[in-house]
């Protein structure tokens, strides 16, 4: 028992390694707390609509956010699933914020909504395959 | 043999004595300690050819600036931007003012006079002395931003019952049960081979007097507690003068709060007091700025190619409005875009450059502003600046440093949210924006905060039209890998703006970077 005194100071001297900050303004807050999307629909309308919007037709102004809607690229899986894990130009890598079931589930839907008709669904494995070790 | 040598404590103690603390700080600063920032003054661009000229594109503050010292220094200089405003994401949105982002939705702000939200930028370091510079060189008036606020609140869906906590209280908590159990291992000898006993007895002394400890060293409720979290009855004056302590809360709730995240927010270099900000919002500082440079510049310009050859940099650009398209011509070239938005710029520099370019992702990051019809959180809750802290999405709210005391409206920053939060609220219509904020606000002001709600006005910077996104997102291989070069003048052209900096996504780092950028291409240009 004297030990668990000290065990849960020294816990909270080190507490987790704060990751070097990436630098920037940020909010200060504790962690997020809302309960993360599951399904493909919930996936896309809390994380990819933000850009891709929630017709999938993106948008166009200095630069352009390419459409998923009616995209012919979305019929090879592993592009869909290669932009999530490693990002293209200002779309940042999501796999820190997406799990493997989250995103094969949110290519599964893109590839069969907004006008495409990819029915094969994608699978965790796929994902995790293109992860690598 | 080794010769003895002065230790640099030792030189630094003989220096104070002598010199007394001016030369001190002259001499530590000089040595590398205490530095704040890596601002040298304005930069020296002496010697400038007749007639050399150079093409800046986008009037941000890092392409204002390039613009302002190089044609100071006798360079011809245009810019051009693409949207009919200078001042890029230093930026407020007033009453008046339309907003459409991609994808079309378009908000009217109707704030009342003298308010305002800024999207961007809205606070800045004492250190960032660059900044500093020249807002007082081109008549930026600043007030200051009300960083710290122990009477502002803490709230997690996870301690307290999802009760909003001030931060007072829930600081002081988590400060004074480390204490505490500090207290215990020393007592426990478990700190014996770590301390001599004069240190253990220094340390003790400490824990007591830093974390209101009792004669047992207890944390525990009673009025030396209180003095750090606030009173259940405060100190007063007469029959009832005497104070009655708040109950301490349960370390468990505290440990859930993640308060501490909010306490290490405030340690960091950057978010130390004292801030400051424009008086009538951020956006003073572009126009500012932009009043230097006003001449030069071609709003509504959409650039769609840049070539560099041996006779110079030929930019091709198309009119937002009438879809015309020119040619603009220099000899060299400062492009402050936005790296998203220049990876899909055609252009022929090198191309470990343009995969520099391509490297970097951008940050997302939303901002609602609510305006209420009545200060409650000050005549209510003696909250006057400062942010609430939240779990939820919007992650904060901010009460405005402005117009303190007045009867009248105020604006608050009803989120300020980074992570899936900022994708969840970006991704809604700029109504459902609104309706979230508000949602998730009154769980600090649930009286009022609906009851109050005017008007509002939202950002979502991943639909922000001229940069889709917010800042800049370097890690440790990207910089390693790309940095360098990304930085280095290319032929003809050099970048400049906050992506090109160490002080990524602060105005700072992008004047900074402008500084650095045109100092070499001035070098550059001397050379040719």
């Amino acid at each position: 028992m004297a030990r668990m005194g000290v065990m849960i100071a020294i816990l909270l001297a080190l507490g987790a390694v704060p990751s070097l900050a990436q630098g920037g303004d940020t909010p200060g807050s504790a962690s997020n707390r809302t309960p993360p999307p599951v399904t493909g629909e919930e996936v896309y309308t809390q994380v990819c609509q933000a850009c891709h919007m929630a017709d999938a037709k993106g948008g166009s102004g200095a630069a352009t956010i390419p459409a998923l809607a009616k995209n012919p690229k979305l019929a090879e899986p592993g592009y869909p699933i290669g932009m999530i894990l490693q990002g293209r130009g200002a779309m940042p890598a999501l796999s820190d914020l997406l799990k493997p079931a989250q995103i094969a589930a949110v290519v599964t839907y893109v590839r069969t909504h907004f006008g495409n008709n990819y029915k094969k669904p994608v699978s965790e494995a796929d994902v995790k395959l293109m992860m690598g070790p | 043999m080794q010769t003895p040598r002065t230790t640099r404590r030792q030189l630094l103690t003989a220096i104070g004595m002598v010199g007394g603390t001016a030369a001190l700080y002259q001499a530590m600063t000089t040595m590398g300690h205490a530095a704040e920032t890596q601002y040298k003054g304005p930069p020296d661009l002496s010697g400038a050819r007749a007639g050399a000229s150079v093409l800046v594109l986008g009037a941000g503050l890092a392409g204002m600036l390039a613009a302002y010292e190089l044609s100071k220094a006798g360079y011809k200089v245009r810019i051009l931007e693409y949207q009919n405003r200078a001042g890029g994401r230093n930026w407020s949105l007033y009453g008046g003012d339309t907003y459409t982002e991609l994808g079309g939705a378009t908000q009217k702000v109707q704030f009342a006079s003298g308010h305002y939200l800024n999207p961007g930028p809205w606070r800045i370091p004492y250190h960032h002395r660059t900044l500093l510079h020249y807002c007082k060189a081109f008549g930026v008036q600043l007030e200051p931003f009300i960083q710290f606020n122990h009477n502002c609140f803490v709230h997690s869906a996870d301690a307290f019952g999802g009760r909003p906590v001030r931060y007072r209280e829930a600081a002081a908590d988590f400060e004074g049960n480390v204490a505490e159990l500090l207290a215990k291992a020393v007592n426990q000898k478990a700190l014996d081979s770590e301390l001599s006993q004069e240190d253990r007895e220094k340390l003790m002394e400490a824990l007591r007097g830093w974390g209101m400890l009792d004669k047992d060293m207890r944390y525990t409720t009673n009025l030396l507690s209180s003095e750090h979290r606030g009173y259940e009855r405060p100190p007063g004056g007469g029959v009832n003068g005497a104070p009655i302590p708040s109950q301490v809360f349960g370390f468990h709730d505290v440990l859930n709060s993640q308060v501490w995240k909010n306490m290490a927010f405030f340690m960091n270099h950057e978010m130390q007091t004292t801030m400051f900000q424009p008086v009538g919002g951020m956006g003073m500082i572009g126009k500012a700025f932009a009043r230097q440079v006003q001449q030069m510049i071609t709003f509504n310009a959409k650039v769609t190619r840049i070539n560099q050859d041996k006779a110079g940099v030929t930019v091709t650009y198309a009119d937002t409005g009438t879809g015309a398209v020119s040619e603009a011509k220099a000899d060299f070239c400062v492009c402050a875009i936005p790296l998203g938005v220049l990876n899909q710029i055609p252009n022929n520099m090198a191309p470990q450059k343009r995969a520099a370019i391509a490297a970097v992702p951008y940050s997302n990051s939303v901002k609602i502003g609510l305006q209420m019809a009545r200060r409650f959180w000050e005549t209510d809750e003696y909250i006057y600046g400062g942010h609430s802290f939240t779990s939820q999405d919007i992650a904060l709210i901010s009460y405005p440093n402005y117009h303190l005391f007045e009867d009248g409206p105020g604006v608050l920053l009803g989120a300020f949210a980074t992570g899936i939060g900022a994708y969840r609220l970006a991704g809604m219509t700029p109504e459902q924006r609104i309706e979230a904020a508000l949602a998730q606000g009154s769980v600090f002001h649930p009286d009022s905060y609906r009851k109050e709600f005017q008007t509002g006005a939202s950002v979502a910077w991943n639909r922000v039209p001229w940069t889709l996104g917010c800042c800049a997102r370097w890690n440790e291989e990207t910089r390693k890998e790309h940095y360098q070069t990304l930085v280095a003048v290319d032929d003809r052209i050099v970048l400049a703006g906050e992506h090109a900096s160490y002080v990524g996504c602060w105005m700072e780092g992008a004047l900074l970077s402008s500084l650095d950028a045109i100092t070499r291409l001035h070098k550059r240009a001397l050379e040719a």
